[in-house]
């Protein structure tokens, strides 16, 4: 039964509509800009009548930048190709170690168990800038320097603490009498963790993945210090819009559409996972 | 041949010691109840021999092998869990299924067993079902179907009435020891609720600070409780209780109830002097005529449960105590009224002041 009053019902649905067009009109006007020349983007007064052209998308897809100094070329594509493969196989490292991790903190007592895994969240809230100096210096030693694996190894930082301590909240949800349960019809620990605990923790798995994978897309300084041009992310390859001749707005606009278009396909492929994730377990207490 | 045995059985967590040098066996076939108040390690027990938790020290038998090494998968042991511990992303067939398929079993065998089990726990309609759509009721059955499907030597059953409405647990009290006995498998089955310990033991196992204070069958435990707390966990109302001493007046036997000098049977005779405390089951209580024998007594309250009658009575000299009387008895009195106890044998007992252990009379 709803007892609220009919003014209630209208002032809910005038705030909704207010939070709704402070978070979605950026994303609307960046849209619009995606489909403007620079000119009309800059024009005084502005509209929102415009005459839409792709020249923008067309212009990042071909890496052919047109400014009024001459044509300059990009390499956005191989951008938006390195952010896929930077932020996927960051994940996909971090749930194979995370995951079985997550699993150990979560059901057994060991020696330094709760100081490993605080360490391991504390890198969360290092700041990135306090270990890039001694990083770039042993990746150079390494030989790590502007290599893929660099970069995935050193996203684990973002990732894998991540999905540690969001997963290990959903295995601790999980009755451990369900899994003995398991055991003593006959299945063997391993089995019991992979048809039992990885399935019953999945909606947790996938939160935490895509929130690991969202945190990895957006990821700047690491690239921008560890990795040059043709190893680099969007979110360091937007830099190139600005240009000698000025900002490309409706570049980057366009740019900023086709980098966020991965992470939110798969936000609103996930959207059920994500919402259920957030709010059990993972949030807990 | 014995199919579980436990030998000085010892578990403890740190200082704390949850029991000290269990000692039990049981049969095929037979069920032994372990019966005690919540926090006694009842659980605990039923995980050490499932091979979830180790034993501190002690031996776990299983048809005369040592299981300390031998893996909770393969001790060939059904459990259902109080809290039904059902795999919440598969179906109750799944479920039920789980123990055949850990074995490999065809399809067909698969089917066939759950299919048995089912109908013989009355839930076939409903092996479609994922847990969360499942009654309590259904629930339990379905935990209970999956312990038993694949036929185990040895069936641990911890409260598994526990969360289930009065309607079902009186109706599962009732099928359960058939049902039980037709798997041949040695059963042992925790429960806080002494009328479910006494309809489906064969044996009752009472555990109390560690240690089972009494292991025998339930009409022993009833009539020849070992202490006087065996005594206090078995009857309802409880046993009532006097401490009192031991005399001798000429040839007759007394204790003291309230002031008042009682006469008991003469064999007690022998521990003349002694310190105790006298227990008598208010079923043993007989109320007799105000001229009639016995202790004089004011009944202060008649409370009438289905077919017993409680009455709550207060002796001239102050003690307290409740009889039971069936409500068909012709000699129920009102409250207010004045009358005589006297305390039939078979229900009397004296234990030991200090030990709290029963004196043989």
């Amino acid at each position: 039964m709803d007892h609220s009053s009919t003014f209630e019902k209208a002032l809910r649905s005038a705030l909704i509509t207010l939070v709704l067009i402070f978070f979605l009109f950026p994303i609307l006007w960046i849209f619009l800009m995606s489909l403007q020349t620079n000119e009309t983007i800059l024009r005084i007064p502005p509209s929102i009548l415009f005459e839409p052209n792709l020249d923008n998308y067309r212009a990042l897809i071909t890496g052919k930048l047109q400014t009024t100094a001459g044509n300059l070329d990009i390499a956005f594509m191989r951008n938006l190709w390195n952010s896929v493969l930077l932020s996927t196989f960051s994940v996909a490292l971090s749930l194979l170690l995370g995951v079985p991790a997550a699993y150990a903190f979560a059901r057994f007592k060991f020696r330094l168990g709760e100081d490993i895994a605080f360490t391991l969240l504390s890198f969360r809230f290092a700041p990135p800038l306090l270990v890039l100096l001694p990083l770039s210096l042993y990746f150079k030693t390494l030989g790590l320097t502007n290599t893929y694996i660099g970069l995935i190894w050193v996203y684990q930082l973002i990732c894998l603490p991540l999905i540690l301590w969001i997963v290990r909240g959903y295995f601790e949800d999980i009755s451990p009498d369900i899994e003995h349960a398991y055991r003593i019809a006959g299945n063997s620990w391993w089995k019991t963790f992979t048809r039992v605990a990885i399935p019953l923790a999945r909606p947790g798995i996938a939160a935490a993945g895509l929130l690991a994978f969202i945190f990895a897309w957006n990821n700047f300084v690491f690239a921008l210090i560890l990795a040059s041009a043709d190893k680099q992310p969007v979110t360091v390859g937007a830099l190139a819009f600005v240009t000698a001749s000025g900002i490309q707005y409706g570049q980057i606009a366009a740019a900023i559409v086709l980098s966020v278009t991965p992470t939110l396909a798969l936000a609103l492929y996930a959207q059920r996972y994500l919402v259920e994730g957030l709010s059990m377990g993972a949030v807990k207490g | 041949m014995t199919q579980l045995e436990l030998k000085s059985l010892t578990k403890s967590y740190g200082a704390y010691k949850v029991f000290d040098g269990l000692n039990l066996a049981a049969e095929p076939g037979e069920i032994v109840v372990i019966f005690g108040g919540s926090g006694t390690g009842k659980t605990i027990l039923l995980r050490l021999i499932a091979g979830v938790e180790e034993p501190t020290s002690g031996l776990i038998e299983i048809e005369g092998n040592d299981v300390a090494d031998i893996a909770p998968e393969h001790r060939n042991i059904g459990m259902a869990f109080q809290n039904f511990a059902l795999f919440p992303h598969l179906s109750a067939f799944e479920n039920i299924a789980t123990p055949l398929r850990a074995q490999n079993a065809s399809a067909e065998l698969v089917r066939s067993g759950v299919d048995k089990v089912a109908k013989l726990l009355k839930i076939d309609h409903v092996l479609g079902h994922a847990p969360r759509e499942l009654s309590n009721g259904q629930k339990q059955r379905t935990a209970l179907a999956r312990a038993l499907a694949a036929g185990p030597r040895i069936l641990l059953l911890d409260d598994p009435l526990r969360n289930v409405d009065a309607k079902l647990r009186f109706e599962m009290r009732l099928e359960l020891p058939r049902l039980l006995r037709q798997t041949g498998a040695a059963v042992l089955y925790v429960t806080q609720d002494y009328k479910e310990a006494m309809a489906l033991a064969d044996r009752i196992a009472v555990i109390a600070n560690g240690k089972f204070i009494q292991t025998a069958a339930p009409e022993d435990i009833y009539l020849k409780p070992a202490t006087l707390g065996v005594a206090q966990l078995f009857g309802d109302p409880s046993i009532n209780t006097a401490d009192t001493k031991v005399e001798l007046a000429g040839k007759t036997v007394n204790v003291t109830l309230g002031g008042a000098k009682v006469p008991i049977v003469s064999s007690y005779s022998s521990y003349a002097g002694r310190l105790v405390t006298f227990g008598v089951r208010p079923e043993a209580v007989e109320i007799n005529a105000s001229k009639g024998a016995g202790l004089a007594a004011n009944v202060m309250a008649v409370t009438p449960l289905n077919e017993r009658t409680v009455l709550l009575l207060h002796s001239e000299g102050g003690w307290e105590f409740l009889a039971s009387l069936p409500s068909s008895a012709t000699n129920i009195p009102e409250p207010g009224a004045k009358v005589k106890a006297s305390f039939a044998a078979s229900g009397t007992h004296l234990f030991d002041k200090t030990t709290a252990e029963r004196l043989h009379g």
